[in-house]
């Protein structure tokens, strides 16, 4: 297994990490104890069954979310004592997030949607178009620029929201199941832009996926069930 | 950031036209209300001013008997005709005295007939009232010492005695005087307290005393004083004078006043300083309640885009960021209701001072306090809702419905 190498110094590191939702009889156990360790420039696919905490544990990965307990460290420092400010700016710094639901602005452009994340690192305004076209151009999207959401295919939305991570060529990519509308032809197309962002840049990525084929891009797989990761296995290993 | 904020702010405003400015509506007619408000008030003061004026400036009034509070005064002797030319003669910087008395009086010509208030004087009346003729000539001075039936019509008695008709030699008659008319008094109109100045006939002081009054009395003295003299000054030396003149002891108060005209336009001024500042709290309320429907559509706004909101926060806005977003979006909206204000103010001012018949007076300061206010308005009413989307927290927003 990967974590017990200990050659390159760990960008994340998850111990006993537990998240708990609501309290009392209604409180829902999402995390039941994860321990994962991800050096930089690791391709990782997580995968696991509906509900068994895949979506929180890149949450808490991405600084969006805090552990309930349990110790979370992305280079060397304990994000839970970190304040809101604090993540916001890792955040803003060093992710890239491609959300489930795409959250993408509504009524809003497909370039303007890139831009966004360049709006708050403070890239001029010709600049953060320029970049933003090129990503939209790298996801095949260079004629939708000017759709808003609403005008826009699913697979197209889930597009726009891989331009929008990886316009700002982020540290971490955390990509929620970035294929899931996608048709095969395009499936591959994506897979293969982020693998290349993670050969040719060294970018770390951290994906969820229920597709072994999309899997095996990945160097590992973490396989989650029921809040804990079961097995940690290189993808050709996996059943 | 602040450049992005107020395009975004823009943009906004722009998706919810219809909302947008449903909502400014309560700014635009809290600041206009202001504006108009001070406007009408400052021209309400100018009119006070004026007409002050065209009483003459630096005038006094000296009157038999004291003020005892509202109207009512200790009966006192009257003054004569003596006491008039001797304030002429021996109190400095007098330009000029002119005595009177007066009496309401039925005046009738003809069919016609109009009860006014019928003036015994001289033509020093008319120097210091700053009267003139719009036809006709002044009394004579042998008509002065007879006290012949001769009269000067004020416009309005004219107008209800004659009509359209030239009234110059003419006689009406005032109870049991018949006068012939010899002029007529150019046109004042309403003075502060809203009476009518050019209801009235002047008729010779003696005349007046012989047939109307029966008595020697002069019951006004009006004196005007040299520009650039103090009327302090002289009013102690009217004061003085009558004092000796009507034997009173030390001991004793005067049993007569003395008026300075330009203390009433003080005062009156003064009233209607306080008055525009009480209207004007009154439109400030208004503008406070624009400001909470401000406040309630930010904080609807705030609500429906929770899923935007989270998406930022995720995205790495800091929560200064996202305040910063919402506060200038609701300042916009509140500026542009300032705007909007300020130009219905305009319009409402020209309206209402038609109305009024005030003086039309736009008053750019006001303008811009009322614009100023506006912003303000946005920036306290619109910190609450912006706090409210800063403080979310970015995984529950972006899971908002
Ligand atoms: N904010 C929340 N409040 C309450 N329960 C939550 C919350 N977020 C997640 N959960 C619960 O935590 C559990 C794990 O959710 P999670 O979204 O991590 O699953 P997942 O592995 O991503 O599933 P999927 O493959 O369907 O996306 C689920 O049972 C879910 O109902
Ligand atoms: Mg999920």
């Amino acid at each position: 297994m990967r974590g017990d190498q200990h050659t390159k110094p760990a960008l994340v590191e998850l111990a006993g990490v537990t998240k708990v939702y609501g309290t009392g009889g209604a409180a829902t156990h999402a995390l039941r104890g994860i321990d994962l360790r991800i050096e930089e420039g690791d391709f990782v696919a997580v995968m696991g069954a509906s509900g068994s905490g895949k979506s929180t544990c890149l949450n808490i990965l991405g600084c969006l979310d805090t552990p309930t307990s349990g110790s979370y460290l992305f280079r060397g420092v304990e994000v839970g004592r970190l304040t809101r400010n604090q993540r916001a700016l890792l955040r803003r710094h060093y992710f890239g997030f491609v959300f489930q639901g795409y959250n993408l602005l509504s009524r809003t452009s497909a370039l303007e949607n890139v831009e966004l994340p360049l709006v708050y690192r403070g890239i001029p305004a010709m600049e953060r178009r320029r970049l933003a076209r090129r990503a939209l151009a790298a996801v095949g999207l260079e004629q939708h620029e000017k759709h808003s959401p609403a005008e826009l295919s699913g697979g197209e939305q889930q597009r726009v929201a891989i331009a929008r991570a990886l316009v700002t060529e982020p540290q971490v990519l955390l990509a929620d199941e970035p294929t899931g509308n996608l048709d095969t032809a395009r499936s591959v197309e994506i897979m293969e832009l982020i693998t290349s962002f993670n050969r040719d840049r060294g970018i770390t990525v951290v994906m969820v996926t229920h597709e072994t084929e999309m899997a095996a891009y990945a160097d590992w797989v973490a396989s989650f069930v029921d809040g804990r990761v079961e097995s940690i296995a290189r993808h050709d290993e996996v059943a | 950031m602040l450049y992005n904020a107020f395009r975004l702010a823009l943009h906004e405003i722009r998706r919810n036209v219809m909302r947008s400015s449903l909502t400014i509506l309560g700014v635009v007619i809290g600041v206009a209300a202001v504006i108009t408000m001070v406007n009408i008030g400052s021209g309400a003061t100018v009119q006070v001013t004026e007409q002050i004026a065209s009483l003459g400036t630096n005038l006094l009034i000296v009157t038999p008997g004291q003020r005892m509070g509202m109207g009512q005064r200790a009966p006192a002797p009257a003054f004569d005709v003596d006491d008039a030319e001797a304030i002429a003669r021996e109190v400095s910087s007098v330009a000029g005295v002119a005595p009177s008395s007066s009496r309401l009086v039925t005046a009738v010509f003809g069919n016609e007939n109009w009860s006014t208030s019928v003036v015994g004087t001289d033509n020093r009346f008319l120097e210091v009232g700053n009267w003139s003729l719009e036809a006709g000539r002044e009394f004579t001075e042998s008509e002065r010492r007879a006290g012949s039936a001769v009269c000067i019509l004020g416009a309005t008695v004219r107008r209800e005695l004659f009509g359209n008709q030239d009234p110059l030699g003419s006689k009406i008659r005032l109870e049991k005087l018949a006068c012939q008319v010899i002029g007529i008094l150019q046109s004042k109109g309403q003075s502060t307290m809203g009476t009518d100045r050019d209801d009235l006939v002047l008729v010779p002081l003696r005349t007046f005393q012989r047939r109307l009054a029966g008595n020697q009395d002069v019951r006004l003295i009006q004196v005007s004083i040299d520009k650039g003299s103090s009327t302090e000054v002289a009013e102690e030396e009217i004061k003085r004078l009558m004092r000796k003149r009507r034997h009173i002891s030390p001991a004793e108060d005067d049993d007569f006043s003395v008026m300075d005209l330009k203390e009433i336009t003080r005062m009156l001024t003064g009233t209607t300083q306080v008055l525009t500042a009480l209207l004007g709290a009154v439109a400030a309320v208004s503008l406070l309640v624009g400001g909470i429907g401000i406040m309630n559509i930010m904080l609807v706004s705030v609500t429906e885009r929770t899923r935007e909101i989270g998406t930022r926060l995720a995205i790495g806005a800091l929560e200064r960021e996202v305040l910063t977003q919402f506060l200038v979006e609701a300042v916009v909206l509140s500026s542009f209701g300032g705007v909007f204000g300020v130009l219905l103010a305009l319009i409402a001012s020209v309206v209402a001072s038609k109305a009024l018949r005030v003086p039309f007076v736009f008053n750019p300061g006001i303008a811009i306090v009322g614009f100023l206010f506006s912003v303000g308005v946005g920036v306290v009413f619109g910190y609450f809702p912006a706090r409210k989307a800063a403080r979310m927290d970015p995984i529950e927003a972006l899971r908002h419905e």
